[in-house]
């Protein structure tokens, strides 16, 4: 099962780091989304890959899985939760302002042009 | 006993953060009251945390009564005091600039993102717990982001999109190394993590090597470390003024966070991983000075090269780090005060200039002349004097005391090179603008900039009335930040006090 969650990681944070690397802003959100996944199961394993062990303590239970990993995971699935919802609703905003969505917003020339627009607005 | 201060800056933000969001309803005058009220409370509050930080060691904040390695702790020493009150000096002065501009009509919730803002900051400041780090990281960056964008633009979204995917990839891999760390180690507690990296078995040693450069990475996206930096111009230069020059403040969170987190993990006591950062930051920084500085010179605009000289600033404090000596860290301190607040007073002096010059803005070239150009060019010779550290101001004596620490070093002569040859630039191209902005002047046009208002005025001429104060005052401030590198540099003091810190019992 190791070797499985391994591959899975990595396929995800290369999938998620060349999306990343895409000049328009839509794959970004996708490969940001992506490397979040992965890191939220890379932070899973780091607790060692158990399975239907109880996290929290009952005269039951035999032995126990480490319970923070899943405290951090929450944590860190609600941050990138939200931080997605932000990028998106930026990446939207970059799109209606600069024209298109390309990164880097416009063509050289129309950048010039807005500064001098942005000169005569202030 | 469990001590009741490190907790104090970091709830009173939060509170203020909601009462000027009820305040929203009674109309920006009172968000702005309640947001200086609280601020100011939040500089006196610090002037305490400082003095108690001074006269009775670390002390420690035990979240919820779990003990240090189980709950989340938080810690307060006079490194973290001095930033703390550096934040609040900085908040208030740009705050105040902000009113006087109006920066906060341009939308919605700038006073309450300031106020979680600096919530966030103050935490990161006294987290003792990697993750709880990362959280308040990504409160100030989510604030940040906020800010960043606050009043639209172009220039604006293009800069503030580039700043914000940087550091959420940023966060993803810092959550990549919490995880290894607490995969070898079973523990995210700074102090705990610190005391288990000597009995690191040899085969793990390379894991946690990686795992804490992946950290430096994260680290230098924050403070702008060569070749992390290319987000910063962009960024700050084209936010507003009052933001830019809180910002001053959060390339430092990423300094402090490589002074507290691999200092502390890879101390002596970390045996062979010890001192494992050093070198790297080292060279980097006097890489990402000289980068600087080329930006200074290849600036086009005042506020671009206020955003270089930040990045210089933080260069110049990586290889203070990096020397990796009491007396060097007392230098950076001092050095961190005087460049946090002269940073921040230049992006104010440009905004001032950029209004005075009209539809000519801050670009650097020749322009009719600006009202009140007398003063303005005045004020502008005090900021440039120092920032590039002339004599006789705050820059002169932090990099005189930061040369000093590094006589002796094995690398001495790279040091100082890379220092003088980056003042000197610096220098020259501070120079250069100053002549194109107050002596080239265009007689073609009409200005067309508007006059100066006195209260906007005044906030600058305070905030850099604060280098000859710093020079005044240089003997108590060094003292003080020879005291905080002491107390730093002795990790045994701060492990033992998070450990062995007893909870609160009820009688």
């Amino acid at each position: 099962m190791e070797w499985l969650v391994a591959i899975v990681i990595g396929v995800m944070t290369a999938s998620g780091v060349y999306l990343v690397l895409r000049a328009r802003t839509f794959p970004l959100v996708l490969g940001l989304t992506l490397l979040s996944y992965a890191v939220n199961v890379f932070l899973f394993t780091m607790g060692r890959l158990q399975v239907g062990q109880a996290a929290i303590i009952s005269p039951d239970a035999t032995s126990y899985t480490d319970p923070l990993p899943q405290a951090l995971v929450l944590t860190a699935i609600v941050i990138a939760f939200g931080m997605t919802a932000f990028l998106i609703v930026l990446a939207l905003k970059a799109r209606s302002e600069l024209g298109n969505d390309h990164v880097d917003g416009m063509s050289y020339v129309a950048e010039e042009q807005s500064s001098k627009n942005k000169a005569d607005e202030s | 006993m469990s001590s009741i201060w490190p907790v104090l800056p970091v709830l009173l933000p939060l509170i203020g953060g909601i009462l000027t969001l009820f305040a929203r309803s009674g109309g920006l005058n009172w968000q702005r009251t309640v947001n200086l009220l609280m601020t100011f409370a939040l500089l006196v509050l610090t002037v305490k945390t400082l003095m108690v930080a001074g006269d009775s060691g670390h002390q420690v904040y035990l979240l919820g009564n779990w003990l240090a390695p189980f709950g989340i702790v938080l810690v307060l020493d006079q490194l973290s005091a001095l930033l703390l009150l550096v934040t609040a000096v900085l908040a208030l002065f740009a705050l105040l600039y902000a009113i006087s501009q109006d920066t906060d009509r341009q939308g919605e919730h700038f006073h309450v993102l300031y106020q979680i803002q600096l919530f966030g900051l103050n935490g990161a400041f006294l987290t003792g717990d990697l993750f709880n780090l990362f959280v308040f990281f990504e409160v100030l960056l989510l604030a940040s982001y906020g800010l960043l964008l606050h009043g639209g633009g172009r220039l604006r979204t293009k800069g503030g999109l580039h700043y914000v995917v940087i550091n959420l990839v940023g966060s993803s891999l810092f959550l990549f190394a919490v995880g290894t760390l607490y995969g070898v180690l079973g523990t995210l507690n700074i102090a705990d993590m610190a005391d288990k990296m000597a009995t690191v078995s040899p085969a793990d040693q390379g894991i946690v090597a990686a795992a804490a450069m992946l950290l430096l990475v994260v680290f230098g996206i924050k403070a702008a470390m060569f070749p992390l930096y290319l987000w910063l111009p962009g960024a700050y230069a084209h936010t507003s003024a009052a933001v830019a020059a809180l910002f001053a403040i959060m390339t430092k969170v990423g300094l402090y966070a490589i002074v507290r987190v691999h200092g502390t993990l890879f101390g002596e006591q970390a045996g062979a991983l010890a001192g494992l950062h050093l070198d790297v930051i080292l060279w980097l920084g006097m890489l990402t000075l000289l980068l600087a500085a080329f930006g200074v010179f290849a600036a086009r605009g005042l506020k671009e090269q206020a955003a270089f000289l930040v990045l210089a600033s933080v260069a110049t404090l990586l290889i203070g780090i990096g020397m990796n000596q009491a007396q060097a860290l007392s230098a950076s301190l001092y050095y961190l005060l005087h460049s946090t607040l002269m940073g921040a007073a230049l992006f104010l002096m440009a905004d001032l200039i950029a209004r005075g010059r009209g539809s000519y803005a801050d670009r650097l070239r020749s322009a009719p002349a600006m009202s009140q150009a007398i003063l303005l060019g005045s004020l502008y010779l005090v900021a440039a004097i120092s920032i590039t550290g002339m004599p006789p101001l705050s820059g002169f004596f932090g990099k005189v005391l930061l040369l000093d620490a590094a006589l002796g070093h094995p690398l001495q002569v790279w040091i100082f090179s890379a220092i003088l040859v980056g003042s000197l630039l610096m220098m020259i191209a501070m120079a250069r603008s100053g002549s194109t902005l107050f002596y080239q002047v265009n007689t073609d046009t009409h200005n067309d900039g508007e006059a100066q208002k006195s209260s906007a005025l005044t906030v600058v001429i305070a905030l850099l009335l604060l280098s000859p104060l710093m020079v005044i005052s240089a003997g108590p401030l060094t003292s003080l930040t020879q005291q905080a590198a002491a107390q730093y540099v002795d990790s045994g003091a701060y492990i033992n006090a998070v450990l062995q810190q007893s909870a609160v019992t009820r009688e």
